[in-house]
C-alpha cells in the first residue's frame, strides 16, 4: 500500500509538468488552431528565466580580503554580490536563496513579451495555412530558440537550487500510519504539485468566471459568430497566446530545481506533451490535464520494480504504448470533441 | 528513354553526371590552400551526401505526394541497419546481403507502423509514428540489449560466424566488400595541386542513390504517384470516386521506409556499426528538416536538402573565429572585432542557429524549398532576357498572366 501511494506521488510532479505543457498547448491550439512545436522550447525558456534571475542577483565584485588567507596563504578574494551590499546580508542573502520563486515574478512579464511577439511576428501568418507548414515553422523556432540559449549558456545542465528552507523532505509515511520513512516525498515536489494545481485552477476559473473568458470560450467555440458580433476575437486570442506562453514558462521556472535545465529540456517535455494532448482529446482542456496527471502516474508505477521484472524496459515504453492504444480505440483521445483536426 | 519523358531524361541525366564527377565537383580548391577546409569531396562525407539522399527521397515520397508527415521515419532507418550489421556478422561481409535484408526488414517494420498509424491523418498520424519511434529507441537501449547491444551500438566482433566467408586469416575484422572489392579501396587523383579521391564505396552508394532516384522518378509521373497527390489534395473526394485511400497510403509509407531501410543499410554497409540514436526523434525530425529545405513534392529537392545539411554539419561546423580573423584581415582592427562578434554565433558550434534560421525562413517564404527559389530565379532571369530580346509589347504580354 505505501509503495503505491509512493510512486502516485512520484508520478504527481512529472504529471504536473506534463499537464502544465499540454494546457498550453491546448490553450493554443482550441483558440488559435495552431499546433505549436515551440511550446516546449517555452517550457525551457521559463526555466532560464530562473537561470538567468540568479545569475544576475549573483552578480558580484571581488574584493581582497586581507583578514582570511586561501589555501595558498596569500590573501582570499573575496566575492561580494551587489545586491548584498545594496540590502545588506540578510535581505539580500535571502533574496538569492529564493532566487527561485522570485524568478516567477521575474518570469511573467518575460514570457507574456515572449509569448506576444511571437503571436503577433509569427504565427499569425500561419493561421490559412496548413497545420503541416504549422508544425514546421514552429519546430523550426524551437531549434532557433534552443540554439540561442545555448549560445549563452552553453549545453551543461546549470544546477538552480531550492530555497534552504524547502529542500527538505516530507514524511508522509507517519502522516498516514505507516512506518516513518516509509513514504519520503521532497518539499519541492509537493510545492511544484500545489502550483502546479493552483495554475490550472486558475487558468479553468479565469476562462470560467471572468467575461473575458466567456468571450474566449465562445470563440473557441464559433469564432466567426463572436467576430460578426463585433468582438475583436483576435486581440484576445493573442492574449490568451501570451497566458499560455507563461503557464509553459512558469512550469519551468518551477521545474529547475527538480532537475538541472539545460537546452534540450524543452524538446524533450515538448514529445511527451504532445501525447499527452493526443491522448486528452485534441482541443479539450479538462482531458489535457487528466491525460498529463495520468501519464505521469503510469510512468511512476512502470518503473516499479515489481512491475519491472515482469515487463522489462516497460517504464521506457509506457506512455507511448498508453497513446497508440487510446488512439486505435479511442481517436479523438479521452475528451476529444468531435470534428477537431478531423480533416 | 527508359520511361521518362524528355524533361525528365534531361534531369536524370545532370544528376547521372552530377554524381559521377561529385569527387571532382565537391573539391574545387587546391588541397594544400586556405580554402581547401571547404572541399567536401572526401569519401565519407560523400557516402553521406548519398545516404541520406536516399534517405530523404524515400521521406518524400510519403511526405511530399500524400502530405502525411511522419516523424519516425528514422526508426526504419535504424531497424535497417540493425539487420545489416546482423546479416554482416551472421552470412558475409559482401555488402549485398545485408542491404537487401535492411530494406525487407524495414519494409515489414513500416508495414506494422503503417498499417496502425495510418488508421488516422494528421497531427495524430505524426504522433502515432513518432510514439513507434521513440518506442523503438527506448526498446533498442533497454530490453532488446542482446540484439541490438544496448548503449554501445552494435559492431563486428573477430569471432562472428559469417558462414559464408572463409575463416578470416589475418587476425581482425575483415572490410566489408562488394564481391571482393573493398568498400573503402580507391584510388587518388593529384592533378596539379589539386587532389581528387575516387572511393569504390562512395560508388556503390552512389549507383544505389541513382536507382533509387529513377524509381522514386517513376513513382512521381506514375498512375500510383498521381493517386498520392489525389490524397494529398482531397481524400474525401477520391473517397466519394469510390477510391479507398488507404492502400495506396499504406504502399506509399512501406516504400518510403523501405527507402530509409536502404538508407540504413548502406550506412552499414560503410561502416559497420548501429546504435540506438540512429532512431531518436531528433533523427527523424533532421530529415524532414532535409525534405522541407530541398523541397517537399519536387524531385530533385529531398538531395538538395540533405546536401546542403551535410555540408553544413560536417564543413560549415568547422569555421572558428580564427579563420574569420583572417577573412576579415583586411579591416581595420574595431570592425574586424564587430563583424566576428556578430557572426561568431552563427558558425563553428552554432551551425545549428543557421540551420534552424534558414529552415523557419524557407518554411516561411519558399513553401518548395531552395528548389522553388530556383526555379522562381530562373523563370526571373529567363523573363528579362526575354524582355530585352523583344523589348516591350511581349514581354508586358508574357508578364500578365504570371500575376
Amino acid at each position: 500500500m505505501d509503495a503505491i501511494i509512493l510512486q502516485i506521488l512520484n508520478g504527481l510532479d512529472k504529471g504536473s509538468a506534463y499537464a502544465l505543457i499540454a494546457l498550453g498547448l491546448t490553450l493554443i491550439f482550441g483558440t488559435l488552431g495552431v499546433v505549436n512545436f515551440a511550446h516546449g522550447a517555452l517550457f525551457m525558456l521559463g526555466a532560464f528565466c530562473a537561470v538567468t534571475l540568479n545569475a544576475l542577483l549573483k552578480t558580484s565584485y571581488e574584493t581582497i580580503d586581507p583578514n582570511k588567507l586561501d589555501f595558498l596563504g596569500n590573501p582570499a578574494k573575496v566575492e561580494t554580490p551587489y545586491i548584498v551590499d545594496w540590502f545588506g546580508p540578510e535581505f539580500g542573502g535571502a533574496m538569492i536563496e529564493w532566487s527561485v520563486p522570485l524568478a516567477i515574478l521575474f518570469a511573467i512579464p518575460v514570457m507574456v513579451l515572449v509569448g506576444l511577439v511571437m503571436e503577433r511576428g509569427l504565427i499569425k501568418y500561419f493561421y490559412s495555412r496548413p497545420h503541416a507548414d504549422q508544425i514546421l515553422v514552429t519546430f523550426g523556432l524551437a531549434i532557433v530558440l534552443q540554439e540561442i540559449v545555448k549560445g549563452f549558456y552553453g549545453a551543461n545542465p546549470i544546477p538552480t537550487p531550492a530555497p534552504d528552507a524547502l529542500t527538505g523532505s516530507f514524511d508522509f509515511g507517519v502522516l498516514l500510519g505507516f512506518d516513518p520513512g516509509s513514504i519520503i516525498y521532497p518539499y519541492w515536489r509537493l510545492i511544484y504539485f500545489l502550483f502546479a494545481a493552483i495554475m490550472i485552477g486558475g487558468v479553468f476559473a479565469f476562462l470560467r468566471y471572468t467575461t473575458f473568458g466567456m468571450v474566449v470560450r465562445a470563440g473557441m467555440a464559433d469564432r466567426e459568430t463572436v467576430g460578426i458580433l463585433g468582438i475583436n476575437i483576435d486581440r484576445r486570442f493573442t492574449i490568451m497566446f501570451a497566458i499560455a506562453a507563461c503557464v509553459a514558462g512558469l512550469a519551468g521556472v518551477m521545474y529547475t530545481p527538480i532537475n538541472s535545465p539545460n537546452y534540450h529540456m524543452g524538446m524533450d517535455f515538448l514529445v511527451l506533451s504532445f501525447v499527452v494532448v493526443v491522448v486528452g482529446g485534441m482541443g479539450s482542456l479538462p482531458g489535457a490535464v487528466a491525460a498529463g496527471f495520468l501519464l505521469g502516474v503510469l510512468e511512476s508505477f512502470a518503473s516499479m520494480g515489481v512491475v519491472l521484472n515482469v515487463l522489462p524496459g516497460i517504464n521506457q515504453i509506457i506512455i507511448y504504448l498508453v497513446a497508440i492504444i487510446i488512439l486505435l480505440t479511442r481517436p479523438r483521445g479521452l475528451m476529444g470533441r468531435k470534428g477537431v483536426m478531423e480533416e | 528513354m527508359l520511361g521518362l519523358d524528355n524533361r525528365d531524361m534531361k534531369l536524370f541525366i545532370w544528376v547521372v553526371c552530377i554524381t559521377v564527377l561529385a569527387p571532382f565537383i565537391l573539391n574545387p580548391f587546391p588541397a594544400e590552400s586556405e580554402l581547401a577546409q571547404f572541399n567536401a569531396g572526401y569519401p565519407d562525407l560523400m557516402q553521406r551526401f548519398m545516404i541520406f539522399g536516399i534517405f530523404a527521397i524515400g521521406f518524400n515520397i510519403l511526405f511530399g505526394l500524400t502530405g502525411y508527415l511522419s516523424f519516425g521515419h528514422a526508426a526504419f532507418l535504424g531497424v535497417g541497419s540493425y539487420a545489416g550489421v546482423w546479416m554482416l556478422k551472421l552470412v558475409s561481409m559482401n555488402v549485398i546481403p545485408a542491404i537487401i535484408i535492411s530494406v525487407i526488414v524495414a519494409g515489414l517494420f513500416s508495414l506494422v507502423v503503417g498499417y496502425i498509424s495510418l488508421r488516422r491523418s494528421g497531427i495524430y498520424f505524426s504522433i502515432l509514428t513518432l510514439a513507434f519511434a521513440q518506442m523503438s529507441f527506448a526498446l533498442a537501449y533497454s530490453v532488446l540489449t542482446p540484439i541490438t547491444n544496448g548503449e554501445t551500438g552494435l559492431q563486428l566482433a573477430l569471432d562472428d560466424p559469417r558462414i559464408l566467408d572463409s575463416a578470416s586469416s589475418t587476425g581482425s575484422i575483415p572490410p566489408t566488400n562488394f564481391f571482393g572489392i573493398e568498400m573503402r579501396d580507391g584510388f587518388e587523383l593529384a592533378l596539379g595541386p589539386w587532389e581528387f579521391v575516387f572511393n569504390f564505396g562512395y560508388y556503390l552508394c552512389a549507383v544505389v542513390m541513382l536507382v533509387s532516384f529513377y524509381l522514386s522518378m517513376r513513382i512521381f509521373r506514375s498512375p500510383f504517384g498521381m493517386m498520392l497527390r489525389a490524397i494529398k489534395t482531397n481524400q474525401q473526394r477520391l473517397r466519394y470516386t469510390g477510391k479507398n485511400p488507404r492502400p495506396y497510403n499504406l504502399a506509399a509509407f512501406v516504400i518510403s521506409g523501405m527507402y530509409a531501410g536502404l538508407a540504413g543499410g548502406l550506412m552499414v554497409a560503410m561502416d559497420p556499426l548501429a546504435g540506438a540514436e540512429r532512431m531518436q526523434w531528433t533523427a527523424s525530425g533532421e530529415v524532414v528538416l532535409m525534405t522541407i529545405l530541398g523541397g517537399a513534392g519536387t524531385l530533385l529537392g529531398p538531395m538538395v536538402g540533405a546536401g546542403v545539411i551535410k555540408y553544413f554539419e560536417n564543413i560549415f561546423s568547422k569555421i572558428n573565429d580564427a579563420l574569420l580573423y583572417e577573412w576579415f584581415s583586411a579591416m581595420p582592427e574595431g570592425l574586424q572585432d564587430v563583424f566576428v562578434f556578430l557572426i561568431h554565433p552563427f558558425i563553428g558550434k552554432g551551425w545549428h542557429l543557421t540551420l534552424g534560421i534558414m529552415f523557419m525562413l524557407v518554411v516561411i517564404f519558399l513553401p518548395g524549398g531552395v528548389v522553388e527559389g530556383g526555379q522562381r530565379l530562373a523563370a526571373l532571369f529567363r523573363r528579362r532576357r526575354q524582355s530585352r530580346e523583344t523589348d516591350g509589347p511581349a514581354a508586358v504580354k508574357d508578364a500578365t498572366p504570371a500575376e
